[in-house]
């Protein structure tokens, strides 16, 4: 009850300060023009328009979410304290589970609705403009419940920052890190590592589990797996063998890098002095 | 005896190289206002942090109704806590309106009061203005407003007067003295001393983390044996007389024309007042000023007296 008292909470700031109406223009507007410019070009060939904005919408999601995530999250712990509103908050009859968990589950709201207006947005615009396979929506559903449960892991890790230091502009830092690591670095260094060592130590099963250490590519193999449809469109997008795992397993681990996180946060914040 | 509604046993709390709090024992009365007068960082909102289980303690323990309130049994017991702290923040972009909802839910109270208090706080105007656009004194007034939410048994206001306007001073005082009226447990940290010390029933004077002394003002008197002083207004001419005569009973004295101000021990006051009753009509008029919580303060902190 409290928790969801603290989310509700967390949800109506971002609804005043506009914190959602921001991220659901921007969301709506990259998934809009990806959506009308980068499908044109498949009518010619026949190929499910849906199915197309499905690649590149993911392709897009991995780079924007978590940004918008990190961005959220950082500052819930660390802010409250430097704005010193986390100690009345704390004086309040609230564990600090709760604290984690209301905060965590307000914001995940926040980048949900961006995320289920926004590329709402661009497949209603493809729907009003002509037909769809059906099996398309479907690969279009999953990769929206995807991004949201991406951007959660990413809100997770947000939080976890934010409990760990003690100034703001440090868990600012912390999530700029986190973001270059999973996002840019991660798969670069293992290509690297790949090219290195020309298959002499790193198998096949080790690079899908090394992958799987990191929210992005678990999310990036589920997505161009989802249909057949879609994972002709999405070729040679990145390292690793989507079919390796069954899409179950990669959902799996988004749920871990969402819950880790977060149980880590909890166990942090509880030791921390206000 | 009333009942002990908090307690802190032996408690010692140190921040890497800071001690904060140590060796401090105290307990509040249930329906007793209680004074925690010291400078700053005297360690007093440590105690009542330590109190709220924000920190914990690195020696001794910390109760309330029982229980530790760093656990979870802590937690319940906030249901009957009011906390106002040292320079109260809120977020500014909800209503004053808004946030009492929001803590009233915390605390699982019926919103239904909300309006009312903020009218008895005095900003029943503003309540549907951002928090960003209020003063710092209506912000402290909100402050005040959330800590009355459920009717709170215990309240702990740290430093509540700070760097707000008399009248609003003032307004802090009188809610004091209502809740007091009503039975409630309160704890005020301060250093208004003047203002305070007629306003509560016990005192306790911290000066770097130690506790000096606890106690009702009475008792930390007589502890303390600060001076009394007597202030007598003699005949023109007889000053020398009176002078000599209570030679014997006094420290110093100051003369300022016909008035003398004698500096007498407790212990020597009725024989300082006997020896001036016997100079008769050479004296015009008596004044005692007892020893107030400013003059015990620094009588124990070991600061200059401040001047007459």
């Amino acid at each position: 009850m409290k928790t969801i008292a603290l989310a509700l909470q967390e949800l109506h700031i971002g609804l005043r300060n506009r914190w959602v109406l921001a991220t659901t223009v921007v969301m709506a507007t990259l998934a809009l023009s990806l959506a009308l410019l980068g499908a044109a070009p498949t009518g010619a060939v026949k190929a499910d328009p849906l199915a197309v904005v499905v690649v590149s919408l993911a392709s897009l999601t991995i780079f924007l979410v978590p940004l918008i995530a990190l961005l959220l999250s950082f500052d819930a712990i660390v802010g409250e304290q430097e704005r010193g509103t986390l100690m009345l908050l704390l004086a309040y009859p609230v564990s600090r589970w709760q604290v984690i968990v209301g905060k965590g589950l307000g914001q995940i709201a926040i980048l949900a609705i961006a995320t289920v207006l926004g590329y709402g947005a661009a497949a209603a615009a493809l729907w009003l403009r002509g037909d769809i396979a059906p099996g398309a929506w479907r690969a279009f559903g999953a990769m929206v419940l995807t991004s949201v449960m991406l951007g959660a892991s990413f809100v997770a890790i947000g939080c976890l920052a934010s409990t760990l230091v003690r100034e703001r502009a440090t868990a600012a830092g912390l999530a700029v890190g986190a973001w270059l690591l999973f996002v840019l670095l991660y798969d670069t260094a293992l290509l690297g590592i790949l090219v290195a060592d020309q298959g002499r130590f790193v198998s096949k099963a080790l690079l899908d589990a090394l992958l799987l250490l990191n929210p992005t590519d678990a999310y990036r193999l589920f997505n161009m797996t989802a249909t057949e449809s879609v994972s002709i469109y999405a070729g040679l997008a990145g390292p690793g063998d989507p079919k390796a795992l069954p899409p179950a397993a990669y959902i799996a681990v988004l749920a871990a890098w969402i819950v880790a996180p977060f149980g880590v946060a909890i166990g942090v914040f509880r030791r921390r002095a206000i | 005896m009333s009942a002990i509604i908090a307690q802190w046993r032996q408690v010692t709390k140190r921040y890497r190289e800071v001690m904060a709090v140590e060796n401090v024992s105290l307990r509040l009365q249930a329906g007793e206002t209680t004074a925690l007068v010291g400078h700053n960082g005297a360690g007093k909102t440590t105690l009542i942090k330590l109190l709220l289980g924000l920190v914990r303690p690195s020696a001794g323990s910390v109760s309330i109704d029982g229980a530790n309130p760093a656990g979870r049994r802590g937690v319940r017991a906030r249901h009957s806590i009011g906390f106002l702290p040292e320079n109260v923040a809120f977020h500014g972009a909800m209503t004053g309106r808004e946030l009492m909802a929001f803590y009233a839910r915390l605390k699982g109270a019926a919103a239904r009061r909300n309006d009312e208090l903020l009218a008895r706080v005095g900003i029943a105007d503003a309540a549907r203005r951002r928090v960003a656009t209020y003063s710092k004194g209506m912000r402290q007034r909100l402050g005040i407003a959330q800590a009355l939410i459920g009717e709170p048994r215990l309240l702990l206001f740290d430093e509540p007067t700070s760097g707000l306007d008399p009248q609003s001073r003032q307004d802090v005082y009188e809610t004091i003295d209502r809740l007091r009226a009503e039975g409630a447990t309160v704890l005020v940290s301060t250093h208004a001393l003047a203002e305070i010390e007629n306003r509560v029933d016990r005192v306790a004077i911290m000066h770097r983390g130690r506790l000096l002394a606890a106690g009702t003002l009475a008792e930390l008197r007589e502890g303390v044996r600060a001076d009394v002083r007597i202030r007598a207004k003699v005949k023109p001419g007889t000053r020398a007389k009176v002078l000599a005569a209570v030679a014997a009973h006094t420290r110093s004295v100051e003369s300022v024309e016909r008035t003398l101000t004698l500096h007498v021990s407790a212990e020597a006051k009725m024989p300082a007042l006997h020896a001036l009753a016997q100079c008769g009509e050479q004296i015009e008029d008596i004044d005692i000023v007892m020893p107030g919580l400013e003059s015990l303060y620094n009588h124990l902190t070991g600061a200059p007296a401040p001047p007459t």
